[in-house]
């Protein structure tokens, strides 16, 4: 790992002081692939939707000649031709189109296909905030851009900050339950999500020890007593019929953010340049909630909450 | 309706009979005996340590200071004793349902989820959540709020019985096993390819199928307790009235047909009876794996005995298996979780696997 993340380093060095020069764009993907480019491609294909988004964010959505099912941001990018999901590309169409680079998730199926058709492919992926900079960094060393890189990042935690000022006083140092599926599932504070919220000043109830996104023993979670709780509007109705969740602190006092399926959910889910615009969604969702009473001194968490 | 009495050698129960007449009768029936208690001890036994088991795992020290610290009453009185109770009637009425399946179609390979009830619960939970999703756009949001008021338990219960009476439309009744078997593994097909279609609408739906795929007895309660004992006790009084017409099946379709028997509304009874312990089981803890299939083995391995034991049996060691890989599932890498599925597909199908190289399946 540390290798791959050294090798990385410098093949970003090179990518960002020489991209445009004679010697091409070299960049290391994140499965260790090294991959050499002579031009910067113009005719890109993504297949999936936090490198949709990035690609678009530093200004090269008119590169993009197809997009995977669920890549739907920014608008532009619906009106192209979709070419499948994580395990049903459709490899015909998407070699008709011709792309001279294809971005994917390291985990999808038809890599080693894609490049056994000769096409090349880069590898992405995002689990916390330095890996979406990172993305960010590699994409537009791709795009032979390598300034827009920084300038997204420092946008996107302009954006952050801004967030962080608009949550209330209160609501600083409340413990936090995020959850991303009903298995339980968590964004632990190892998690891109997580990051945000520790940045926005709460505590996770889910130690980094624990992971980006664990399953959890629902018991945990009613330990932890969290004082704010965020989740899909169609699982928040029901966390209250939960056995013993309608103790929650944060479901007795009415502090959860219910986000709505679809666009809203999918802003917050998606390790991607709106990174910014979702903490300052989830700022304005903390902002309209109830203070905690005033009183209710910060107990530290339970024993079982601390990394193991 | 009113077959004479099986003859005592069908009695025995299927692959029995290569032991059975061999052991005195009483020896068989200390064996089971034996079984039951052995079962009932386990179930005893897990129940304490599902009690016990919270998200800290089986830890000693954490149960005490759970109980100093005034804990108890919310963490083991509304979440780990229904939880380990729910885990114990799932798996119970899996089990009986398996053992049901085994009987009705004489064949080792049956299992709750052979009639299209497991695609059908799937294809319903699938269909919710893309309805909400999809509310608006391609489907009337008057749609998505009914399919929302049904919930995702409720759903998953229509589904399972919808699909097995698909099943018995296609095979018009339950007049002949193969054709019964065959309309279960076409609905089975098709129910899925639909599930799979709407998950392309939805990534939402995907998830959500994976995890109802993986089953969880993780956020079973009280009401949801309730449900499945009632259901286990109308159910296993039922089966147990039956249980000599599968000690007949086991005979062959045309012996017990000569015995009396009007085989084609005893396997229609019997079927329903299977829909709805399976409905029941797979509503509130989702498609849980191998535990339908193995209990019943298990059984007939330790103490081969007639319908009326092995359904009960059946129903036990379901539960003691279900249990079982429950507080494994929590006690593992808690306080974090596996999928139960999982644990009860490595613990089921390592027990088959070590049958099967001893050459003990029947």
């Amino acid at each position: 790992m540390r290798r791959v993340l050294a090798l990385l380093l410098l093949a970003l060095l090179h990518a960002t002081t020489g991209a445009t020069a004679a010697a091409g764009i070299r960049i290391v993907d994140d499965r260790g692939v090294a991959v050499k480019l002579a031009q910067p491609p113009q005719r890109i294909v993504s297949l999936l939707p936090s490198l949709t988004e990035t690609v678009c964010a530093l200004d090269a959505c008119d590169r993009l000649v197809g997009v995977d099912r669920w890549s739907n941001w920014p608008p532009p990018v619906r009106a192209l031709p979709r070419l499948g999901g994580l395990d049903d590309v459709q490899v015909e169409a998407l070699l008709r189109l011709r792309p001279d680079l294809v971005l994917a998730a390291v985990s999808h199926r038809t890599l080693a296909r894609l490049e056994a058709l000769g096409v090349r492919v880069v590898a992405l992926e995002a689990e916390r905030h330095a890996d979406v900079q990172r993305v960010f960094t590699t994409v537009a060393a791709l795009l032979g851009e390598p300034a827009r890189g920084e300038q997204a990042w420092a946008r996107v935690q302009q954006q952050i900050a801004q967030a962080a000022a608009r949550v209330p006083a209160a609501l600083h140092g409340a413990t936090v339950y995020f959850e991303v599926a009903s298995t339980p599932h968590a964004a632990g504070a190892d998690s891109f999500i997580g990051q945000t919220l520790a940045a926005l000043g709460l505590r996770n109830i889910v130690p980094p020890a624990m992971g980006p996104f664990p399953q959890l023993n629902p018991e945990f979670v009613v330990r932890a007593r969290p004082e704010l709780l965020v989740a899909v509007a169609r699982e928040a109705r029901r966390l209250a019929q939960r056995p013993g969740w309608a103790a929650l602190p944060a479901l007795r006092e009415g502090r959860v953010c219910a986000v709505a399926e679809g666009p809203a959910w999918e802003l917050l889910v998606r390790p991607g340049p709106r990174l910014g615009e979702a903490a300052l969604a989830l700022a304005d969702c903390l902002a309209a909630l109830p203070a905690p009473p005033p009183t209710t001194a910060r107990a530290p968490l339970p024993p079982t909450a601390s990394p193991r | 309706m009113s077959p004479p009495g099986a003859p005592t050698e069908a009695r025995a129960g299927p692959g029995a009979a290569a032991h059975a007449p061999a052991q005195p009768r009483d020896a068989r029936r200390a064996r089971c005996l034996a079984l039951l208690a052995a079962l009932g001890g386990a179930a005893l036994v897990l129940t304490a340590l599902g009690l016990a088991a919270g998200s800290a795992g089986l830890s000693w020290s954490a149960l005490q200071q759970d109980l100093a610290d005034g804990h108890a009453a919310a963490l083991i009185g509304q979440i780990r004793a229904p939880r380990t109770l729910g885990a114990l009637l799932v798996g119970a009425l899996l089990g009986l349902a398996g053992a049901i399946a085994q009987g009705v179609f004489r064949n080792p390979l049956a299992d709750p989820f052979l009639l299209g009830s497991a695609a059908g619960a799937s294809l319903a939970v699938v269909a919710v959540i893309a309805a909400s999703a999809l509310a608006g756009q391609a489907i009337a949001p008057a749609a998505a709020a009914w399919a929302e008021r049904l919930g995702l338990v409720g759903a998953a219960y229509v589904g399972a019985l919808g699909g097995v009476a698909l099943t018995l439309l296609l095979a018009r009744g339950a007049h002949q096993t193969l054709r019964l078997l065959l309309a279960g593994v076409v609905v089975g097909v098709l129910l899925g390819a639909i599930a799979e279609l709407l998950t392309l609408l939805s990534p939402d739906a995907l998830r959500a199928r994976q995890a109802f795929q993986l089953g969880s007895t993780a956020l079973l309660g009280w009401p949801a307790l309730a449900l499945l004992a009632l259901g286990l006790a109308l159910a296993l009084p039922l089966a147990l009235r039956s249980a000599r017409v599968l000690d007949a099946l086991t005979l062959g379709e045309d012996s017990a047909a000569s015995l009396g028997l009007n085989l084609a509304r005893w396997r229609l009874a019997l079927v329903a009876l299977l829909a709805l312990c399976t409905a029941l089981a797979v509503a509130q803890a989702g498609l849980v794996a191998f535990v339908g299939l193995v209990a019943p083995h298990l059984v007939r391995r330790l103490a081969p005995s007639a319908h009326g034991t092995l359904l009960a049996a059946s129903a036990l060691a379901g539960g003691v298996l279900l249990l079982a890989a429950d507080v494994l599932a929590r006690s593992i890498v808690a306080p974090q979780e596996l999928p139960v599925g999982v644990v009860t597909a490595v613990l089921g199908g390592g027990y088959l696997l070590w049958l099967l190289g001893r050459g003990g399946v029947r």
